[in-house]
């Protein structure tokens, strides 16, 4: 009978106990190494972007398919947290569709190497009633359709830069994401280069204070809100526009050229921009000056630790990374995204060698 | 067990379950430390201006909360001026008027709807609710669209389709607590006010009148739980931070900004200022839940017999 109520109490001690530890969930870094080495299987804990998701998910698979003793984890939670954890130490490597920020490096306390995985395109997506046409949009309409200086489809500034397209006198219902998002990033990103003004009342980052429009979660719920509003516009990746069969207006780019977003543009840019590749790779390259370069185009990144705390886990990782940007790049195109220009592959190659080993 | 020592082996069990029960405390406690604790750097930052100001600009680093607190109180203040009614004329029916064989069924079915997941509510609402209302909203007059409560434009999402999910996401909450109290009115006041020549609707309402306070208490347990709700209205309110009036505007609840934007929220600034709208609203569904169970309780001494009322969940962010 005594044991009886010693066991009550152990099990409330226990539960108290496991109730004082969750308030202090992270308090023993674990480096994200989950083994020791060995014969057995090593993990590798990594987190971060939730727009490469599918490719890396297939990328892991197929590296572990061969090297059965490797075990990369990755979860996609978000680019900031992605950031937030390589910087804390609770993940080996991170990922992230916007380059980091030099407060961000400085934060982290240790050189940080950003390598470009693939290509993603943001394109605009529109339901205009009794209009079929794919149509052109330029910068400095979409950047005034987001500020919410034009209000109507038959503006002026729309029509002229789209002779023979006869628009309705429809309100321009304006969705952005309403979560942080990288698509966020790379549509701000390129709407301030072109409009100072949206810069200055907007700017730049993942999540923003829009002057106009309602905000959906997530790209399935701006392309799901865009198709079934009549006068909608919104953005969303490419892959989503192509799957949800919404039609999406070519952007002018830098060079004045009106471009429609394919695989083969969105490479363009990232090819334009090889030659003055900076070497960490910390580049945006929205707003191309090349001919039939996608102005809406950004990479995104997998970010190493330079001095990686445990060599055998860098040693994987670098060659992961090496593997990827070469032979992982013929899975790209099949899951919608826009495969690394040769001469970017070639200086990633040179910067794998910086980690030390 | 032996019967030789019953005292202090229920000495014991009292610790040991009191010890349970402390638990509860102590995550309630510790939720509200860890809290303030994660969004020191905001408060310290903007002090009492966080609950005034209307900017929300992660760009620029200020925040203010003022849109989130009004989206989230006014969401659930229009829920509860939906559901009520509703939530009521079922509580009556159910308890007072209801065949037998129905009353069962009645009661399984509307706390089914407790059981639906939000992010169902929200997939409904997005698909089937946010066109519909975008209708409405095309029907209004011109007349009342000039007006501050039905401004702006005819989008379908926006206060009135998240005030209207809400709505039937607190109905079986609020339903079910105010058909307990009613069980609960003595026979004796029924039979009191049929004696007196009443008839039926009057006699139901001495009922109602004399278990307002409980009554009063379930409905604003309903409003606690519409203050929590995440997914469905995030899904369907607009995200759009304005202190607005109108029924039609796009706005934004404390909830559905942090899930929204507590995943790509890399400054720590950013961070903190998300984390003290959570704190906010631990503290706004507090003092909801607090008062609303006063209530149920202060019209449960009223009742001559003790009879437990029907356990209710709190509300709880999803």
């Amino acid at each position: 009978m005594n044991s009886r109520s010693a066991q009550c109490l152990l099990l409330a001690a226990v539960l108290v106990a496991g109730c004082q530890r969750s308030e202090a969930p992270q308090s023993a870094p674990t480096n994200g190494a989950s083994s020791s080495n060995g014969g057995a299987t090593i993990q590798i804990q990594g987190a971060g972007a939730t727009f490469p998701n599918p490719i890396y998910s297939k990328w892991f698979d197929e590296y572990r398919k061969a090297h059965p003793n490797v075990l990369i984890n990755y979860q996609a939670i978000g680019s900031g947290g992605g950031i937030k954890q390589l910087s804390a130490q609770t993940v080996f490597f991170g990922a992230s569709d916007g380059p980091m920020t030099d407060d961000q490096l400085k934060a982290a306390g240790r050189p940080i190497l950003h390598f470009p995985t693939v290509l993603g395109g943001v394109v605009p997506i529109y339901d205009i009633p009794g209009v079929t046409q794919q149509i052109n949009f330029s910068g400095d309409v979409l950047a005034n359709i987001y500020l919410g200086k034009i209000t109507k489809w038959n503006d002026p500034a729309i029509a002229k830069i789209n002779a023979g397209v006869n628009f309705p006198a429809t309100d321009i219902a304006v969705v952005h994401r309403s979560d942080g998002s990288g698509t966020t990033y790379i549509f701000a990103d390129y709407l301030s280069k072109v409009s100072p003004e949206f810069k200055q009342k907007v700017g730049v980052n993942t999540a923003l204070s829009w002057p106009a429009g309602v905000g959906a979660k997530g790209s399935d719920g701006v392309a799901g809100l865009v198709k079934q509003t009549p006068g909608a516009i919104g953005y969303v990746e490419l892959i989503y526009a192509l799957q949800n069969k919404i039609p999406y207006g070519a952007v002018q780019n830098k060079a004045g050229d009106f471009v429609v977003a394919t695989l083969d543009s969105v490479t363009a840019a990232a090819n334009a921009a090889a030659a003055t590749m900076p070497d960490d790779f910390r580049v945006s390259i929205t707003n191309s000056d090349a001919k039939g370069a996608y102005p809406l185009a950004s990479f995104t990144w997998l970010l190493l630790d330079q001095n990686p705390s445990d060599k055998a886990r860098g040693r994987i990782m670098s060659d992961f990374v090496l593997w990827a940007i070469t032979d992982g790049q013929k899975l790209v195109p099949e899951l919608g995204y826009a495969p690394l220009p040769a001469s970017v592959v070639e200086k990633e190659k040179e910067a794998l060698k910086k980690i030390q080993l | 067990m032996s019967n030789a020592r019953p005292s202090a082996d229920d000495r014991k069990f009292r610790i040991g379950t009191g010890i349970f029960a402390a638990v509860v405390l102590l995550i309630v406690i510790g939720i509200g430390v860890e809290l303030t604790r994660q969004s020191l750097l905001s408060i310290q930052k903007f002090g009492m201006s966080f609950w005034k100001g209307t900017t929300w600009d992660p760009v620029a680093g200020e925040f203010g909360a003022l849109p989130f607190i009004w989206g989230t109180l006014y969401s659930g203040l229009l829920a509860l001026l939906l559901s009520t009614p509703i939530a009521l004329g079922i509580a009556i029916y159910v308890s007072e008027l209801s065949p037998r064989l129905l009353r069962q069924p009645l009661t399984y079915l509307t706390e089914l709807l407790a059981a639906i997941p939000s992010i169902v509510y929200g997939l409904w609402g997005v698909f089937v609710l946010v066109p519909i209302v975008r209708k409405i909203e095309l029907w209004t007059p011109d007349v009342l669209r000039k007006t501050p409560l039905f401004k702006g434009p005819p989008l379908g999402v926006g206060m009135l389709a998240a005030a209207l999910i809400l709505a039937v996401m607190v109905i079986p909450f609020s339903s079910s607590v105010a058909r307990e109290i009613l069980k609960n009115v003595p026979a004796a006041q029924r039979e009191a006010a049929y004696a007196l020549g009443a008839t039926r609707w009057e006699a139901i309402k001495v009922a109602m009148g004399y278990g307002k306070t409980g009554i009063i208490g379930a409905v604003m347990l309903g409003f606690g739980r519409a203050l929590g709700e995440t997914m469905a209205v995030t899904m369907v309110i607009g995200n759009s931070p304005q202190v607005s009036a109108s029924l039609f505007a796009p706005q934004y609840t404390m909830a559905a900004v942090i899930a929204n934007e507590f995943t790509e929220a890399a400054d720590e600034l950013y961070l903190h200022a998300l984390i003290e709208i959570g704190l906010l609203l631990f503290v706004i569904t507090i003092i909801v839940n607090i008062v609303s169970r006063l209530l149920i309780w202060s019209m449960k001494k009223r009742v001559v017999r003790r009879v437990p009322v029907a356990p209710v969940a709190e509300a709880q962010p999803a």
